[in-house]
């Protein structure tokens, strides 16, 4: 890496990654990797019920196991009253059961070690008695009479209503579709998932008696939220808490929420004195870490019969699983789902959602899902297709005639969102070119004349990310604004400090380039800290695609802040004044004769120098800055999936993938293609392989991966990238944000190409995951229900 | 029991419980931990080594089934202080994200490399369809074992510098 930057389009650019250097070589370092002296192993024993009372633990046997340290139970939490933790929505969470279990694979207690074998070994010998209770698995059903109570722990609770939640002006809605020509309406699953990150969630605790300080070693997304809600739960100092994310492998949003066994791993090395160490196996991970999805939605649209989209009409049962443990801000418990109308320009929208307890793992917001926008985006592009069909039009020319024009940005969405920046149609056009869609239609045509089932899928979308004003976004009281620390040494190479959290996103080298980009440096010379609350200010990380926009434009505003100090350093060097400075070619020089200038580390040497300097500047350049979003940003995306499907066995075979994003300012465009890349073969997974599905009795059948199916480089094509590129207007460096658009636009195109495959034979609709299975039954008209099986 | 084994060319001689993981006797006895282990059921390869002369998923094989054979993990790709063709592929052409699937993989490829000299895209497809990645989609993962290929020769002894060419291809300042 040998560039220097003058400008921002100096050091943005194809610049290879620093992380790369060690992941190579296999030198990385995962929390699994962490070894300390005296580390002991945790091991959580779970319920292998969905639904019971517990009777009795009995932990003597396993406490007499010579390699065992500690048996920790429900009961002795209870005792330190840290049986329940809060969660992040406002409810409170088992961390070891006291009362009943609520769901399978359920914490019941921790057993510490003196290795990952022995810990294993020793929950054999733990004698849990349950009284098996009627488990509720179906969200409909758990808000009928008679359901079994989940949740009897709160006091005064008799039914498993969690909350409802509306948005749009529903009289104004209502009007709409009592006057349209054409109703179309459709039940619709957004089957639960999981995001299922190669790495699981592991922890390593060590509690210094001695100088009072917990170090929590962590899988997590955002370490210093982590560490405020340590701080509240435990009762300890903040200060005397640090939490480390070493390198991530991948979260996806499951790495937001703390584990109960992560609690239990601290507790493990309060009692033994000796740092505890607990990884969860892929079963545990699958069922228990936070799920995603689970969205049973009824999408109703209204147009006139020429195909003017006039209205949208959504109900929504959100089943959140036995603990309400969704990770988003505070005023939002559906998440953004409000942004339900999409890339559209519409008159009235309408959606109530109802959130359910069920016999389920809690969690219900991760996987790249930017706050259930892609609920959202999947529900409205379904409704297009169904419009479209209904209609007799084209879904490309269907969106073309009602997608939001360029003069009507900023656009205040039916439900209240300010869009801030667009041009939808021609991003959609770019695709519609790259694709050769009307050649793909006379193919589809001769296919089909044949017999052969060739689909094409079109979906557009509108991400709302970064979040996000203060005033408006906060998780568990926490504004979600996040802080940036940059310090420039005296030889002018520089350290960022940053609050988010990268798991792979390539932060290192994205954010080095920002700054870089800032002060005319080199990214290699600005080294990227994260992930250590100790050495880093603080902020609620990565997720929701906020680390660019938020993150970055703190990094951004940071450097700017010393730029502005510089140019006071640099006015007392040239003995000019500051007013009589221009910043140029990646140095501050005297307007009119560029021969007298001073690049950043001439200047940082200088302000740290005996020089004298002008009255406001002490010394140094270091600077400072917390960055509140004033508003969201709004990346969008046009997205074309040709597929074929086997008429005789249902297969699916993704042939061709188009994505044109506009994720505004592109800093590394290499990793943001790889970050799109990844969010197509999420698309690909969602809508074709990935989805938890449970018996009636509780039991969860995605558990391992020989049941809950990824993508692999088979199922996947050569994904064909486009871009347009519409600077975001009010981000200090234009751009939106790019982790999670294509996990969010693209299951509806793969969807919408299956349907588009199988119209000749009168399908219609059938719910993600298309297995061949479920294509097959849908060929025979009964698509199948993929959240349940029946037993 | 008492195993010796030859990893990475090291020879090693240890007490092992029977029962325990090669991946475990990599990462946790030998403190090899460029090697992942993520999902016990030989389905992820994130725990890729070479047994011998073939990649196999470490979860499951038992470390008392290595004794006397010979181990390749990823921290034996590297050699002379060069990084193998497959390793500069990897991270020319952005094939990693977070890294943890990026070990099994590379060693797969480096065997597929060793066996077909120029492979086509979808041989490669095929060669690492027994490992997942959750951050690529893939495709640039495909294009890294492209570049190692064409450059693979180039590496030999008798071999020339790394292709110039690939890499301007590429768009990625190096």
């Amino acid at each position: 890496m040998t560039a220097v930057g003058d400008s921002p389009n100096g050091a943005y650019g194809r610049v290879r990654r620093k992380e790369d250097a060690r992941f190579v070589r296999g030198r990385g370092t995962f929390v699994d990797d962490i070894q300390l002296p005296g580390m002991l192993y945790g091991a959580v024993l779970r319920s292998p019920l969905a639904h019971a009372r517990i009777v009795s633990v009995d932990t003597l046997a396993a406490e007499a196991h010579p390699k065992v340290a500690a048996v920790i139970t429900g009961e002795t939490l209870a005792g330190m009253g840290l049986a329940w933790m809060p969660t992040l929505s406002r409810d409170v969470q088992a961390v070891l059961a006291t009362d009943k279990v609520r769901f399978q694979g359920q914490e019941v207690a921790f057993v510490v070690a003196r290795d990952r074998y022995s810990a294993r070994d020793a929950l054999e010998l733990i004698g849990v008695e349950y009284e098996p209770l009627p488990a509720v698995i179906d969200a409909t059903r758990a808000l009928g009479p008679g359901a079994p109570v989940i949740r009897d722990d709160i006091a005064g609770r008799t039914g498993n209503h969690i909350f409802d939640w509306e948005a749009g002006d529903r009289a104004a809605t209502d009007a709409v579709f009592a006057a349209a020509d054409v109703v179309v309406a459709q039940d619709m699953l957004y089957p639960r998932s999981h995001p299922a990150p190669l790495e699981t969630c592991g922890v390593v605790a060590d509690m210094d008696k001695v100088t009072g300080k917990l170090t929590i070693w962590c899988t997590s997304q955002a370490p210093h939220a982590h560490r405020t809600l340590y701080a509240m739960f435990l009762g300890l100092p903040e200060h005397k808490i640090r939490v480390v994310s070493p390198d991530i492998g991948g979260g996806f949003g499951s790495k937001v929420p703390v584990y109960p066994a992560y609690v239990c791993a601290i507790i493990g090395s309060q009692i033994t004195g000796r740092p505890v160490k607990w990884v969860e196996d892929r079963s545990e991970n699958l069922m228990s870490t936070t799920f995603a999805r689970d969205y049973h939605m009824h999408g109703e649209i209204a147009a006139t019969r020429d195909g003017t989209v006039q209205g949208l009409r959504v109900r929504v049962l959100a089943d959140h699983g036995a603990f309400n443990g969704t990770a988003q801000p505070t005023k939002f418990p559906a998440g953004f789902f409000g942004v339900f109308t999409g890339s559209y320009d519409l008159r009235a929208a309408h959606c109530q959602v109802t959130g359910v307890y069920t016999n389920k793992a809690p969690g219900g917001v991760a996987y790249s899902c930017s706050f259930r926008v892609t609920e959202a985006v999947y529900l409205v592009e379904r409704m297009m297709d169904l419009l479209a069909r209904e209609i007799g039009a084209d879904p490309a020319q269907l969106r073309l005639k009602n997608l939001l024009r360029p003069e009507q940005f900023p656009y205040r969405t039916p439900t209240g969102w300010e869009y801030d920046s667009g041009d939808y149609a021609r991003t959609l056009r770019v695709a519609l070119d790259a694709a050769d869609y009307p050649a793909l239609r006379r193919e589809q045509a001769e296919r089909r004349e044949r017999g052969e089932l060739m689909g094409i899928g079109v979906s557009f979308f509108t991400e709302a990310v970064g979040a996000g004003p203060r005033k408006h976004m906060d998780i568990l009281g926490l504004g979600m604004a996040d802080g940036a620390d940059l310090r420039v040494h005296p030889t002018g190479k520089a350290v960022l400090g940053v609050s988010c959290q990268t798991q792979g996103q390539g932060h290192e080298t994205t954010f080095a380039q920002i700054v870089a980009a800032e002060l005319g440096l080199s990214p290699d010379d600005v080294e990227v800290v994260h992930g250590d609350t100790d050495r880093t200010p603080f902020g609620l990380g990565t997720y929701g695609s906020r680390s660019t926009p938020v993150s970055g434009a703190a990094a951004a505003v940071a450097a700017r802040m010393v730029r502005e100090r510089a140019r006071i350093v640099a006015a007392a060097m040239l003995e000019a004044s500051a007013d009589d400075l221009e910043w140029a070619n990646g140095r501050w020089q005297v307007r009119g004769d560029p021969e007298q200038g001073r690049t950043i580390a001439e200047i940082a040497m200088a302000a740290h120098s005996s020089l004298e300097l002008p009255d406001g500047v002490q010394g140094h350049l270091d600077a400072a800055a917390v960055y509140d979003p004033p508003n969201l940003t709004y990346p969008y995306g046009a997205y074309i999936c040709v597929v074929d499907v086997d008429p005789g066995t249902g297969a699916v075979t993704v042939r061709r993938f188009i994505a044109v994003d506009d994720c505004g300012v592109r800093i590394n465009p290499m990793i943001v293609e790889g970050q799109i890349h990844r969010g197509l073969a999420d698309g690909v997974g969602m809508a074709l392989m990935q989805a938890i599905a449970f018996d009636t009795d509780g039991n969860c059948l995605g558990g391992s991966f020989m049941d809950y199916l990824l993508p692999t480089s088979m199922e996947c094509p050569s994904w064909e990238l486009r871009e347009t590129v519409t600077p975001c207007p009010h981000h200090p460096i234009g751009a939106k944000g790019v982790g999670e658009s294509a996990t969010v636009g693209s299951p509806a195109a793969v969807v919408n190409a299956v349907m588009d495959a199988l119209a000749p034979l009168g399908v219609r609709h059938a719910d993600m995951p298309l297995t061949p299975a479920n294509v097959w039954s849908a060929i025979q008209g009964n698509p199948l229900r993929t959240d349940l099986a029946v037993t | 029991m008492q195993i010796t084994v030859s990893v990475n060319g090291d020879a090693y001689t240890q007490e092992v419980e029977p029962r325990l993981l090669l991946i475990h006797f990599l990462r946790d006895e030998l403190r090899l931990t460029g090697s992942h282990w993520g999902c016990d059921t030989s389905n992820c390869g994130a725990c890729v080594v070479w047994l011998d002369e073939t990649p196999v998923k470490s979860c499951t094989v038992l470390a008392a089934m290595v004794d006397g054979h010979r181990v390749r993990t990823v921290e034996g790709l590297e050699s002379g202080g060069r990084l193998d063709p497959v390793q500069e592929g990897f991270a020319r052409c952005h094939g990693l994200q977070c890294g943890f699937c990026t070990p099994g993989m590379m060693l797969t490829a480096r065997w597929l490399l060793d066996h077909n000299p120029d492979p086509s895209a979808d041989e490669i497809r095929e060669a690492l369809s027994g490992q997942v990645c959750r951050c690529t989609g893939y495709e640039n993962i495909v294009r890294s074992v492209l570049w190692a290929a064409k450059n693979d020769i180039a590496e030999r002894p008798s071999g020339g510098d790394l292709d110039a060419t690939a890499e301007a291809d590429s768009g990625v300042r190096q």
